[in-house]
């Protein structure tokens, strides 16, 4: 979806100001780190991957996106996972009082302090096979479509339509499009390398590497 | 949020959003009462990236690599591997990169569409690097970014930006500063500042570490 959170290229947002590094907590606040807690503990239930988590972050007001800091929209996008998967409604949210109990499918999942070192070392990888044939190989010249799509993607505005060149093949990763809903599909995944200049008539220096699914690819003749 | 109501509003977003504090203690108080999440496991969630998994765990690797000519080979060809040989490995690290500065090309990383970062190898990301001008700037007009951040590079440097659309995580591997000849790996891991790893600056000079003790 073309919302406030594909900032590539955005203009008037002004300096970054950051802070110091030596200076700089890993937390800002105890909610922060509850609400950090909180994504990961409950996605460790299963009910959701990262691709839907993402979408939930993304599906805000795009006033609401640029104003919120980000443990904010973390808080707005785990509120819209836990309604959209009933694991909670509008009233017990607003409240913090529960109606109704969680199922036992659920309970039976939760994850115990004991679990959480293994969990995080095992990760989630993304490889995922597809039978589909390779299309295009490193030094290939491509072309990101222009494409619309009214849901979760990961080809940023600010490449759709131009031309850059294949830099390396990954492998077939799973497909964020269609895993934002609910589908898990492989397909070839590509890191393409764009001139700065063909981005940003100003920028003659430089190259943008971005990671993109064959799907958003066409060849360019 | 968390009323069920105005959402459909078009002006919903200017209504004063709620305490955050608040939303996040209902939050965490429902999901216990539901049988969901455990307060402990939070607990150890939140230890693991506050005192356990940061950006120490990255300056170990790019100091190895400085000193290591073998593990630097394979670290450029199998990022993933290599670093998980050291022991860090798992969530936001399964697929990792490393691309490399030299007297020819500087690295910088970001991740425009939300806030993919190298967990394992770096921790959570600052603040900044989530930010909306971040994002929108690092991409566009990448030294005026390094700038802001005092970094300037010579005119004959070539700048390329890794933006995080996929799985893969990027660890920029800094060049390793004059003057450090014969350096411990120790004492070189001290040069391996967070923002060096990521792009934005680059490692500290003996000089630079001197003025800060």
């Amino acid at each position: 979806m073309n919302g406030a959170h594909d900032l590539g290229g955005f203009d008037g947002l002004g300096s970054i100001n950051p802070e110091t590094e030596s200076e700089e907590p890993v937390f800002h606040a105890e909610w922060e780190k509850r609400a950090m807690g909180l994504m990961l503990a409950t996605g460790f239930l299963g009910e959701w991957n990262i691709d839907m988590s993402r979408f939930a972050r993304e599906r805000q007001h795009p006033a609401d996106y640029l104003t919120n800091s980000y443990y904010e929209t973390w808080l707005v996008g785990l509120e819209k996972l836990l309604l959209e998967n009933n694991l909670a409604d509008a009233e017990e949210l607003a409240t913090g009082k529960m109606k109704t109990p969680a199922v036992d499918r659920l309970v039976k999942k939760r994850v115990s302090p004991d679990q959480v070192a293994g969990i995080l070392l095992k990760g989630g990888s993304a490889d995922m096979p597809t039978d589909l044939p390779q299309e295009f190989k490193p030094g290939d010249s491509v072309r990101v479509k222009l494409f619309t799509r009214r849901a979760h993607t990961r080809a940023p505005q600010y490449v759709r339509g131009h031309v850059g060149v294949i830099h390396e093949y990954y492998g077939s990763h799973v497909f964020p499009d269609e895993s934002s809903k609910g589908n898990r599909i492989g397909t070839h995944l590509y890191n393409v390398a764009f001139k700065g200049s063909e981005l940003w008539e100003t920028e003659n220096k430089t190259t943008i590497h971005l990671d993109l699914w064959q799907d958003y690819l066409e060849p360019t003749c | 949020m968390g009323s069920n109501h105005t959402h459909h509003h078009v002006h919903d977003h200017t209504e004063p959003p709620s305490d955050p504090t608040l939303r996040v203690k209902a939050l965490e108080s429902l999901l216990i009462e539901k049988g969901l999440v455990d307060a402990a496991t939070i607990d150890t969630i939140i230890d693991t990236y506050e005192n356990k998994v940061g950006p120490k765990n990255g300056a170990k690797v790019v100091a190895r690599a400085w000193t290591d000519p073998e593990f630097k080979k394979w670290l450029l060809e199998d990022a993933t591997a290599a670093i998980a040989s050291m022991g860090y490995m798992g969530r936001q690290g399964e697929h990792m990169k490393v691309v490399e500065n030299t007297d020819s090309q500087h690295n910088l990383v970001v991740c425009t569409l939300c806030s993919c970062y190298p967990w394992t190898v770096l921790g959570l990301p600052p603040v900044w690097y989530k930010s909306a001008p971040y994002r929108a700037r690092a991409v566009s007009e990448p030294q005026a970014v390094l700038a802001e951040f005092g970094t300037v590079l010579e005119d004959d440097i070539d700048i390329s930006v890794w933006d995080s659309t996929s799985e893969v995580r990027f660890l920029v591997l800094p060049q390793r500063p004059v003057g450090t000849e014969g350096w411990s790996v120790e004492d070189l891991e001290l040069l391996v500042s967070r923002n060096s790893m990521i792009g934005v600056e680059l490692a500290k000079t003996p000089e630079q570490i001197e003025s800060q003790s």
